[in-house]
């Protein structure tokens, strides 16, 4: 079967792993840039990443519908969003610390939570097969693609067109970028942060179910490795521009599944250091894109990452 | 923070005082910094009590099952004390780059990495009289774990890269390293199963302490925490450390090598942290498995932001999560919750604990400086709620 495509299939399974992949990077790096450019910084998302992933399952296999799980999903990450968002507008609480604890939370409650749904399975999300002409199966098996990585690909244009041209964008940057100034123009600083955070939230989740309803498609303690993590990253990389946040989760996915791509053609030594290559990536582009000397680059003037 | 504190010590420090009011607002000052973190851990108990009621499970029940698994017999607090050990070098390796205002949270793969170079340092050692290999030993480990910590702060101090996330990338990196070494170049042919180095060998293993029959970790991290201690609030280098903590550009200001700094206390916390994982190995497990990524890195952030990131406080706070670890089986037996009912109720303490942070400076009773507005000595009042 892969004896025609020989090498080629590296290549192939890499951007079909690509796009299989980053779905859960582009919808976390796209809620933590909303909640980024209002001048906050969430560490938790992998934690809710997790816990969106186990309740969009554990409501897909009671009610037998996905996108009833992806909607308890978002409600659920939006609720860890908005406690996030609670926490921090008290003087003096840190918001990369209550970050770090509702990561573990949030983990701790998809855990909890959790037990009873390893073992059945839920209804998966549906995919549209764009690979359909062709009669390689590695071709299709690579352009399978998830409705859910075509409504993030949307919703990184539209929050870019958002941020640029509505009130609610020219809101939430100034907030991010002066609280002072967000005061002086008589907004409510700490409202704009809440609804941020939420809704930062409210994407990761889905990003989780998307974990869990497609791929890898189960329910397990170990279903995220990171991945909410990363993404945080990735939103410094592409400079908290949900465009090239699109970009950069599509990276982020192809280096994801450089690992399992070399393992299907038989190269099985050091399958531990391919694994860790998205780590590496990540850590590569951060030091390439940080500067001794300067704040970053288009960074919110408020966010305590860049200060 | 710094600039609340200041008033604080001139009142006190102002000539004339009475020496009761002197003693009086001494222990007002440090009194809040323990009835707040305490009352806050209280609040997040009860928080854990009302999410167990909910579910229909007895908050007393499991208090009592703490207790007993825990603390209520020598063989279950020989256990907590067990667990407590690594917690003790893995909340130092948050701590310490904590006063330089750096969230580290990788800990775990210094852990990891300490108790892989221990395995792999036994090798080339074999035949050597303990006295001269085990030092080498802890040394190597500790070695592997300075560089590696202290590389994230090198990233932080000299490239301005977030401490935060480069820690916790590092983290996954070594794991995944020790992963690979331990299943491919080091890895002993005769462990099948469950992949291990070649063992350090009897001759290397520590035993117990005496009287309390709990590896030697549990000395050495208490003595770790009083060094620390020490380091921090007694010398000149600590102090230069907290300036650079507090205010960068002031530190810089006053000509104090703050890049040297933050690389020597992160390295020197990856140094502690990676001995957490030479006495899991050297004392525990006698190899370098998959189990030294056990999590205790991560049960270390917790305490070191438990304790306020002071080396004394993280020794009672670790023993207390030692504890409810320690208790976690006995829980999902008995009370038939799952494992996770452990990391809801460590999450929520978390949570309430950096909440309660917002408190510091607003009662009126902890603040000896706010009482000469009213009246000279204001009489002890029950702490407003």
């Amino acid at each position: 079967m892969s004896g025609d495509l020989g090498l080629w299939t590296v290549p192939l399974a890499m951007i079909g792993g690509a796009i299989r992949v980053s779905t859960p990077f582009l919808f976390v790096s796209l809620g933590e840039t909303i909640t980024e450019r209002s001048g906050r910084i969430n560490l938790g998302l992998e934690g809710t990443l997790v816990l969106g992933a186990m309740a969009a399952y554990g409501t897909a296999v009671l009610t037998g519908s996905p996108w009833a799980g992806v909607a308890v999903a978002g409600l659920a990450g939006g609720v860890l969003g908005l406690l996030h968002g609670f926490v921090c507008s008290f003087p003096r609480v840190n918001d990369v610390a209550i970050g770090i604890a509702l990561m573990l939370f949030g983990t701790g409650l998809a855990f909890f939570f959790g037990k009873p749904f390893i073992q059945p399975s839920a209804p998966p999300l549906p995919a549209i097969p764009f690979g359909a002409w062709s009669d390689l199966p590695q071709v299709q098996a690579a352009l399978r693609v998830n409705v859910l990585f075509l409504a993030g690909a949307a919703l990184s244009v539209a929050l870019w067109w958002g941020l640029r041209n509505t009130r609610a964008g020219l809101v939430l940057r100034v907030v991010g970028d002066s609280a002072d100034a967000a005061r002086a123009l008589g907004y409510d600083v700490d409202r704009v942060r809440l609804v941020a955070t939420g809704a930062g939230g409210v994407l990761a989740g889905i990003g989780g179910a998307y974990l869990s309803l497609y791929y890898p498609g189960s329910w397990n303690e170990g279903i995220s490795s990171g991945q909410g993590l990363m993404a945080v990253a990735l939103v410094i990389f592409a400079r908290w521009n949900p465009l090239a946040c699109f970009g950069a989760a599509l990276l982020f996915g192809g280096a994801g599944a450089l690992g399992p791509a070399l393992q299907s053609v038989g190269v099985s030594q050091g399958y531990y250091l391919f694994y860790a290559a998205p780590y590496v990536l990540t850590l590569a582009l951060l030091i390439a894109t940080s500067s001794p000397d300067r704040a970053l680059a288009g960074a919110p003037g408020e966010l305590s990452l860049s200060k | 923070m710094v600039a609340d504190a200041a008033p604080s010590r001139l009142a006190a420090a102002r000539p004339g005082t009475p020496l009761g009011l002197q003693i009086r607002a001494w222990l007002a000052r440090h009194l809040e910094a323990v009835v707040i973190p305490v009352g806050a851990a209280v609040l997040g108990f009860l928080l854990f009590g009302l999410f167990l009621t909910a579910l229909g499970k007895s908050p007393l029940q499991l208090v009592e099952i703490v207790w007993r698994g825990g603390f209520g017999s020598p063989f279950a607090l020989g256990n907590s004390l067990q667990r407590a050990a690594p917690l003790l070098f893995a909340a130092l390796c948050v701590a310490l780059p904590a006063r330089l205002g750096l969230v580290v949270i990788g800990g775990e793969g210094a852990i990891v990495l300490g108790g892989l170079a221990t395995a792999a340092a036994a090798q080339p050692l074999a035949g050597f009289p303990a006295p001269l290999a085990v030092p080498l030993m802890a040394g190597a480990a500790a070695l592997a774990g300075a560089v590696w910590i202290g590389a994230v702060g090198w990233l932080q101090a000299y490239r301005n890269v977030n401490a935060t996330i480069a820690s916790l990338l590092m983290s996954y990196i070594a794991i995944a390293l020790a992963n690979h070494l331990i299943e491919g170049p080091l890895r002993d042919p005769a462990s099948l199963n469950k992949p291990s180095t070649l063992p350090v060998g009897d001759a290397f293993m520590l035993g117990p302490m005496p009287v309390i029959g709990v590896h030697w970790g549990l000395g050495c991290g208490i003595v770790a925490c009083v060094i620390a201690y020490v380091l921090m609030d007694r010398t000149t280098l600590g102090f230069a450390a907290r300036i650079a903590g507090g205010n960068v550009r002031a530190a810089q200001i006053q000509g104090l090598p703050v890049g040297r700094l933050i690389v020597g206390f992160t390295a020197l916390g990856g140094a502690f942290a990676a001995l957490a994982g030479y006495f899991e190995v050297a004392a525990v497990q006698g190899t370098a498995n998959g189990t030294l990524a056990a999590g205790y890195g991560y049960t270390g952030i917790l305490v070191a932001f438990l304790a306020r990131q002071n080396p004394l406080a993280i020794m009672p706070v670790a023993v207390l999560l030692g504890g409810i670890e320690a208790s976690s089986g006995l829980i999902q037996r008995r009370m038939q919750l799952p494992d996770a009912t452990v990391l809801v109720l460590e999450g929520l303490l978390f949570l309430v604990v950096l909440l309660s942070e917002t408190l510091y400076g607003r009662f009126k009773l902890f603040n000896p400086h706010l009482w000469a507005e009213k009246r000279a000595a204001t009489p002890a009042a029950p702490v407003p709620a």
